[in-house]
């Protein structure tokens, strides 16, 4: 990769975080919420963008953001109203920033006519402005090269040191000034010391331009202005072309860079950028090490403590070290909630734009840290159960003020961390789950057997059901294909669980439990035969002993488990694995009743628990391949590997082997145990 | 010649180097025994020998997949070659020996008897597998090496197993139906 594209690249990825970082802050003025600061920060993410665009020549990128930059200076300055309508503007000009971002990212070509409405909107707004009080802003060249007012200015440009190890680079300002207009270039080298004393990284260089230009000076500026503080420049205008005497104008910082630049350094030093690799296999070793260090506890744990009393303290002192490494490693992958959070308040504004209902969003605990894995994959199900809460929850605004409610709709979201784990709550005080109608639904999809009543939870919860998001449900908006199943299936896959409760007429309420990792997963270890197996804990909602009276065999389907009046399938897992030497008769065995997709709670036959551990999770796949009814794999204590169960698939494979001819499982049995 | 890729572009800067040093154009192959047998395999793909050690067990993989072992952290499946050589499953014991390769990204182990030499081959003096007219299950056979009073089967790793190039199904010889019942 040559030096520019990886400038690009870590340009791009700040671009990403200042973008949205900006689209927070433009939501929280178009609340209301927002002061001051928050304009300010707008308009430093804005500026930022600007900046990295000029040096790599986005041209189109530095015109528009410009442009929207000029409109929050003028903002700031309150030489314009912060109303609804500008509001709006700089919402859309926000979209439009995002766009010309991810087009100058790749390559892409924007049409001509792109955001020109926005485009035409920031200049009407800005116009009238300037009308009444003139912007010391100049406008960017491109809009604002007339001819016939072409000045030729003198520039001195004499960087420091600092301004090189600042990454900054005199080539690329030079170029940026050429583009002002005919440039003339000569280079100052008197400073420039004999080759034996001279320090290879600092700046002995000073350049003298002189530049014949119709932009005006702030334009001249605003090249220089990411490093003003380092370097001495000195711009005046000079003859001909000018009746004005030459107005010399110190390199005096403008008066916003005094506000953002001790801010950025601040940040600077407080963070480091680091390849997410470097960090993995930072928690695969930590992870390792955990594992090394629970073998020598159990190793210890043999040895008499009166003959090697400070061994035994050492290995103590050792587990804890272990354990608060783990942590503070899983902490610098983990990320607040915040970057997923911060997409929903537009999804809210989009969707109840064009369903005509009128809502907002409250969010709460957005600095609430998860690892970074699970933050990925929680885009897709947060974004479905918001737009579940508006198109299905959330009613019209004249049907609330009908019932008594605010026109406004409030979706609240919520994170928070409970006992090593996150929660994330989506409420809305809509119309709340009918569940007359559910019900309706349930048995005539033969959801719910007839004849049977389920309770009120039970039927809330009807709607995860796959074959629940029917034709009725579905609009064009929450129904794209999508039902509340693949959010459960999402959240199921992340190692969660989801419950909702709901009151008809006021609201639902989802409430989703995650790991705050997926490298590390709390099992239930359990043995079959001589093999041991990691069940999920989340996966796991009771386990028993049961009594040969409550087998019962169903002619064709397998065996089920009478479990206070309900029927539950049994799975053994000695069957579908193929384990000889495992307890067969369930009632001598143990059964660990697991939720299990689609089919709801399956009874999982094995021979014992052996406890309750938490895992690091390791990839099967990487040296073998993909195997059914297996999620990963684990190493325990004693150094060997230990499979862990996909509860889901495995009950699918079991649901196979039922309708199977039986001993198709029994095939590899002989050849595989030796 | 007929190395994995992978291993061929690995190997093949130190394989130069190897033939400045050896001033001929050899390879070297670690040999091991299966039974009254010996093979070869490339020494370049090789990256530890161990002894045997208890698996744990894979469900419902073919047979001559033994289960997996931890290797210092990794998870790495242990291949029994007797049984890939369709030659039924070796009844293991503390001598038993394991050949950890890597083919391309993977890493793998390989359950043979014993391991007993380093051998030095050049190209010329590997020879063809006859043609023996039969439904052969020897794609995973490179050649063959008189030694002395010995002969040496040199086996490429990239016929061995079925997950690194052809569709599944036609490396599973040992019809024990697993692969079907994956497919189901």
């Amino acid at each position: 990769m040559n030096p520019l594209a990886q400038f690009r690249q870590t340009y791009f990825e700040e671009c990403a975080g200042l973008l949205e970082e900006m689209q927070a802050g433009l939501e929280a003025l178009a609340d209301g919420a927002g002061d001051d600061e928050t304009l300010h920060a707008v308009f430093r993410c804005v500026h930022s963008i600007k900046g990295g665009a000029g040096v790599f020549g986005f041209d189109a990128l530095v015109a528009f953001s410009h442009l929207f930059e000029s409109l929050l200076d003028q903002l700031r300055d309150h030489r314009v109203p912060p109303n609804r309508d500008v509001l709006q503007v700089l919402l859309h000009a926000g979209d439009a920033l995002a766009d010309i971002v991810a087009a100058a990212r790749d390559d892409a070509t924007l049409p001509e006519d792109f955001a020109a409405d926005v485009t035409q909107s920031l200049r009407a707004l800005l116009e009238g402005t300037s009308a009444a009080t003139p912007a010391p802003h100049t406008p960017h060249p491109t809009e604002a090269s007339q001819p016939g007012e072409r000045h030729r200015y003198r520039i001195v440009f004499t960087p420091r040191t600092e301004l090189l190890e600042r990454a900054n680079e005199p080539l690329l300002l030079i170029r940026q000034l050429q583009r002002l207009g005919d440039l003339a270039v000569a280079a100052d080298t008197s400073r420039l010391p004999r080759l034996d004393v001279m320090e290879p990284e600092a700046a002995y260089l000073k350049w003298i331009f002189t530049l014949d230009t119709g932009a005006a000076e702030g334009s001249i500026r605003d090249v220089f202005e990411f490093v003003e503080d380092d370097c001495d420049l000195t711009i005046e205008r000079v003859a001909p072309a000018s009746t004005d005497a030459a107005v010399a104008v110190e390199a005096a910082p403008p008066p916003k860079g005094t506000g953002e630049a001790p801010i950025a350094h601040t940040v600077l030093a407080q963070s480091i950028r680091v390849d997410v690799e470097k960090l993995d296999r930072l928690v695969n070793l930590v992870g390792e090490m955990v594992i090394t260090q629970a073998m020598l506890t159990e190793e210890s744990q043999t040895l008499p403590t009166d003959r090697y009393p400070s061994l035994i303290k050492g290995i103590e002192a050792l587990a804890q070290n272990a354990r608060e490494l783990q942590d503070s490693v899983m902490a610098i992958r983990a990320q607040p909630v915040k970057s997923v959070f911060a997409r929903m308040p537009r999804v809210v504004r989009d969707l109840a734009a064009s369903l005509g209902k009128e809502a907002r969003i409250v969010m709460t605990g957005e600095t609430t840290e998860i690892d970074k894995t699970v933050i990925e994959q929680l885009n897709d199900p947060l974004t479905h159960m918001i737009r579940n809460a508006l198109d299905h929850g959330i009613e019209p605004p004249e049907e609330r003020v009908k019932a008594g409610k605010l026109r406004v709709g409030t979706i609240h979201l919520a994170a928070a961390q409970r006992s090593g784990r996150i929660i994330i709550e989506v409420s809305d005080d809509g119309r709340g789950i009918d569940r007359d109608k559910v019900l309706a639904k349930a048995r005539e999809r033969g959801l719910v057997a007839p004849g049977t009543q389920p309770g009120d939870d039970e039927i809330d919860n009807l709607i995860f059901l796959p074959a629940f998001s029917t034709a009725e449900t579905i609009s064009n908006i929450s129904g794209r294909g999508v039902g509340m199943d693949v959010v459960k299936r999402n959240v199921q896959s992340l190692g969660g669980r989801i419950d909702v409760t709901s009151k008809f007429g006021s609201g639902s309420r989802f409430v989703m439990s995650l790991p705050l990792t997926l490298a590390v997963l709390d099992g239930m270890v359990v043995s079959v035969g001589r093999q041991t197996y990691i069940v999920p804990l989340t996966a796991i909602i009771e386990s028993l002993r049961p009594k040969a009276a409550d087998i019962h065999r169903v002619v064709g389907r397998g065996d089920v488990l009478a479990l206070r009046g309900e029927y539950v399938p049994l799975t053994y897992l000695h069957r579908c694995f193929a384990i000889d030497q495992a307890i067969t008769d369930p009632c001598r065995g143990i059964v660990t009743i697991v939720q299990s997709e689609g089919a709801g709670r399956v009874g999982l036959v094995i021979d014992q628990l052996l406890g309750q551990q938490q895992v690091v999770v390791k990839s099967l796949e990487a040296n073998y391949e993909r195997v059914e009814g297996i999620s990963g794999a684990t190493i325990l204590g004693n150094g060997r590997v230990a499979l862990i169960l996909d509860v889901a698939r495995l009950n699918e494979s079991a649901n196979g082997s039922r309708s199977a001819p039986a001993n198709e499982w029994f095939d590899a049995d002989a050849l595989v145990t030796a | 010649m007929q190395l994995t890729k992978d291993a061929a572009a690995a190997a093949s800067a130190q394989d130069d180097l190897r033939r400045q040093m050896d001033g001929g154009d050899t390879q070297q192959f670690i040999t091991f025994r299966i039974g009254d047998e010996e093979y070869g395999i490339d020494i370049m793909v090789v990256r530890e020998i161990k002894g045997w050690a208890e698996t744990t067990m894979i469900p419902n993989a073919p047979s001559h997949v033994r289960g997996v072992i931890n290797l210092r952290g990794v998870v790495v499946p242990i291949f029994d070659l007797r049984a890939r050589f369709g030659m039924g499953l070796t009844e293991t014991t503390r001598m038993h020996v394991v050949i950890i390769v890597a083919t391309g990204k993977r890493i793998v182990g390989l359950l043979v008897d014993a391991v007993s030499d380093i051998i030095s081959v050049s190209p010329s003096a590997i020879r063809p597998v006859p043609e023996m007219g039969l439904p052969a299950n020897d794609h995973f056979l490179e050649g063959l090496v008189a030694l002395d009073d010995r002969m040496v089967t040199l086996v490429a790793l990239s016929g061995l197993f079925g997950q690194q190039a052809a569709p599944a199904g036609g490396h599973a010889p040992d019809g024990d139906g697993s692969d079907a019942q994956k497919a189901a």
